[in-house]
């Protein structure tokens, strides 16, 4: 097995500076509160210029009105937008987006990529963001990730893949205020898609998941580089707190981790991106390290903040929440680690 | 610009590593420039950025040419070398750096002290002037390849009344001096790999100081910084190194496993993996001649994984209560794989220590990484005399 490519190229780091300056103009932590406070959550303005720009059709063929690049680059899309909790359906549809991506054979699938690509209509694919999502789907599917700015979803269903309007969509009270769930519930069976509905999930667990460890580093590193920036500004016993070698060392020992859980990210996209044979482990590896790494940031992030961490208006919380829902999204750390088991062959 | 694919190919055609003797090999690879090519040429090497030594080495190692070792005579080639060439004299250069790069002379560091480890600067082996001779008296500690070695890097305390960072004068030292006693100081595993090396009235000529009188630290600093970039040449496979033991024990013993060491296993596996892709990363930036600071990160990552990865395989290894040999030894290098898994339990203990121990490099990485502010110093303006020792 050869190296896989670990750097980002300069044409990735072009597509980062350009979704961080539009994110820093239109998606900074007031804004972001504000709008999750609001009866529209998801903020579809924002959405519609990240279409604009491309950055929701990177893996979307051109022939399909896509940018026809890879998951590579939708990585670097999922980090900035983790860096910002941006209050956007980029996870739900990129999901719906590689499921449909192994289905393409199916006319109904080429249209509904290509309304995604442009913008025109916004398809997820219904799971509970929690998973499991082996067993068979009941009527309502509980805990669809932004489910309430879609306009059709992808239902697994009788082993195939459905294309459906809901009957309902019910807002719920989420843990995570920047990326809420809703109760949907279908009863018109759609269209059924050609092929496979269960390799089209797993494709979009696979895919879903490595963009998601990406998130989780954009997380971590926001989580860091605040909590660095008000340890030296703020005074304590006549010294900046983080002078004190107690929180230095915390903050050496999770600058490390994010080494690691950056190196790891960068893997499971790449291992996506080459659709290389390696892609199960080094997005279970991925998923267990880097979901444990943004939680502990964020924690650590609302520890060091002392009070100001405990507020709602320090951005700090919405950090929090994101990342501990992205820890039980697709999969908990200790679920990808009991695929890893079987993958590497150390049976428990 | 010089095709330095061309020039190795034209230097084995010259040369079969298969009928040629490994030494006038080695020599022959020095001389043509060859053996580090980001070194000056006439000094083996070719002027020519560090990013193409890979390349040299591919390239020497698919001929099936001879190594140099190393890792035996690591100390010469990552501290010793780019110390001698930034600050030593041309006639000390063309003396040491040939038989240092071939392993035919190894290289030790006599830097830290019993009461000056972490803080190298509070080093107090003094060096005192005698016409064109210096005369050293002191005592160094956990000093590897003393043993062996012919030469050695020297830091001492030439003004112990100025702060202790102005004080200090660096030299090349030779082990042969008959004011050098080299004394193996047992480790917890029972072997020695290091020394004790007692000075007394060791007779250095001026000529072996490396920088200025009183500019020690600053020489020590480009010795150090060297040690922290020296990573080695090709990834690792997965599963290589401590994980893939442990591993196999667990594959090899189903009696012995438990839900808990289960999941503490594949935590390891994870981080492991993790570490290993680290290392790819930081050789593709390193190849791209723009290396981050990561290599700090997996240093505190391995040592923290390896402790807990031996600490685990002692637990599910068929009987951990056994140990191998307790016998005094003097191995050339660590051998984590040759040995059973209460050694490397034991040795890997050292490896939050050697090398800086993980907590100076937290606040290595917190100050010059992060950018966080350095406790306030007690020793700054304090002449070295007057420090409690």
């Amino acid at each position: 097995m050869s190296d896989p490519n670990l750097l980002t190229s300069d044409v990735e780091e072009a597509l980062r500076a350009g979704v961080r300056e539009l994110l820093a103009d239109k998606a900074d932590a007031a804004t972001v509160l504000g709008r999750v406070e609001s009866s529209t959550p998801s903020d579809l303005d924002l959405w519609r210029t990240l279409v604009d720009l491309g950055a929701t059709s990177l893996p979307i063929p051109e022939s399909l009105g896509g940018q026809g690049v890879s998951w590579r680059e939708a990585a670097v899309v999922a980090e900035e937008l983790g860096r910002a909790v941006a209050p956007v359906p980029f996870l739900g549809t990129m999901l719906a987006t590689a499921a449909l991506l192994t289905l393409s054979d199916d006319p109904h699938a080429q249209d509904a990529l290509k309304r995604m690509a442009s913008g025109e209509s916004v398809v997820v694919l219904a799971i509970p963001l929690s998973g499991p999502v082996d067993g068979p789907l009941a009527r309502t599917v509980r805990s669809v990730a932004d489910a309430g700015v879609a306009d059709q979803f992808l239902v697994p269903a009788d082993g195939g893949l459905h294309l459906v309007e809901a009957a309902s969509v019910q807002p719920v009270v989420s843990l995570d205020l920047t990326r809420p769930v809703w109760d949907v519930t279908f009863d018109d069976p759609g269209v059924r898609l050609t092929g496979s509905g269960e390799s089209a999930v797993d494709s979009a667990l696979l895919a879903g998941s490595a963009l998601l460890a990406a998130e989780q580093v954009g997380i971590a590193e926001w989580c860091l580089t605040t909590t660095v920036a008000y340890l030296k500004q703020r005074y304590q016993f006549g010294r900046p707190v983080g002078s004190f070698q107690a929180l230095k060392h915390r903050l050496a020992d999770l600058w490390q981790s994010i080494v690691l859980a950056r190196a790891a990210a960068l893997n499971a996209a790449d291992a996506l991106a080459t659709s290389n044979d390696d892609v199960r482990v080094a997005v279970a590896v991925a998923q267990s390290l880097c979901s444990t790494v943004a939680v502990r940031a964020a924690e650590e992030c609302v520890q060091l903040h002392g009070g100001i961490g405990m507020t709602w208006e320090h951005p700090a919380h919405l950090y929090l929440k994101r990342a501990k829902a992205d820890e039980l999204a697709l999969g908990t750390p200790g679920r990808h680690r009991a695929a890893l088991a079987s993958l590497v062959n150390l049976p428990g | 610009m010089t095709d330095v694919r061309g020039r190795v190919k034209a230097f084995l055609a010259e040369r079969d590593p298969a009928t040629t003797d490994r030494l006038d090999f080695l020599r022959a690879r020095f001389d043509a420039g060859l053996a580090w090519v980001h070194f000056p040429e006439g000094l083996g090497g070719l002027g020519l950025p560090r990013a193409q030594q890979e390349l040299v080495e591919a390239e020497l190692a698919a001929a099936g040419a001879p190594d140099n070792d190393p890792r035996r005579i690591g100390i010469g080639l990552g501290m010793a070398a780019p110390t001698i060439l930034a600050f030593g004299s041309d006639e000390l250069k063309q003396r040491l750096l040939r038989p240092l790069w071939t392993g035919e002379e190894v290289w030790c560091q006599l830097f830290s002290e019993p009461g000056a480890g972490s803080d190298l600067a509070a080093l107090g082996t003094r060096a005192r002037r005698d016409g064109d001779d210096w005369l050293v008296t002191g005592q160094k500690v956990w000093t590897s390849s003393a043993h062996t070695a012919r030469w050695a890097i020297l830091v001492t305390r030439t003004d112990p009344d100025v702060p202790k960072h102005a004080g200090m004068t660096y030299f090349v030292c030779d082990m042969t001096d008959p004011g050098v006693e080299v004394r193996p100081l047992r480790q917890i595993t029972g072997e020695a790999e290091f020394n004790e090396v007692f000075l007394t009235d060791v007779r250095i000529p001026d000529a072996h100081r490396l920088g200025e009188v009183g500019d020690g630290w600053r020489v020590a600093q480009t010795t150090l910084m060297n040690e922290r970039v020296a990573i080695g040449g090709r990834s690792i496979p997965r599963e290589g190194g401590m994980i893939g033991v442990v591993s196999d024990t667990w594959r090899a013993n189903p009696d012995r496993r438990t839900p808990e060491a289960h999941d503490r296993l594949l935590k390891l596996w994870v981080e492991a993996e993790a570490l290993r892709l680290a290392g790819i990363r930081l050789r593709q930036q390193l190849a791209n001649g723009a290396p981050g600071p990561e290599g700090s990160a997996m240093k505190l990552a391995f040592a923290r994984l390896a402790q807990e990865l031996s600490g685990l395989e002692l637990e599910i290894t068929d009987d951990g209560l056994r140990y191998d040999d307790w016998t005094l030894r003097r191995p050339d290098m660590v051998d984590f794989t040759g040995r059973d898994a209460g050694y490397r339990y034991l040795r890997a203990k050292g490896n939050s220590i050697e090398g800086g121990t993980s907590e100076i490099l937290r606040n290595i990485i917190a100050e010059r990484v992060l950018g966080l502010p350095s406790e306030p110093r007690v020793d700054k303006d304090v002449a070295w005399k007057d420090l409690p020792k």
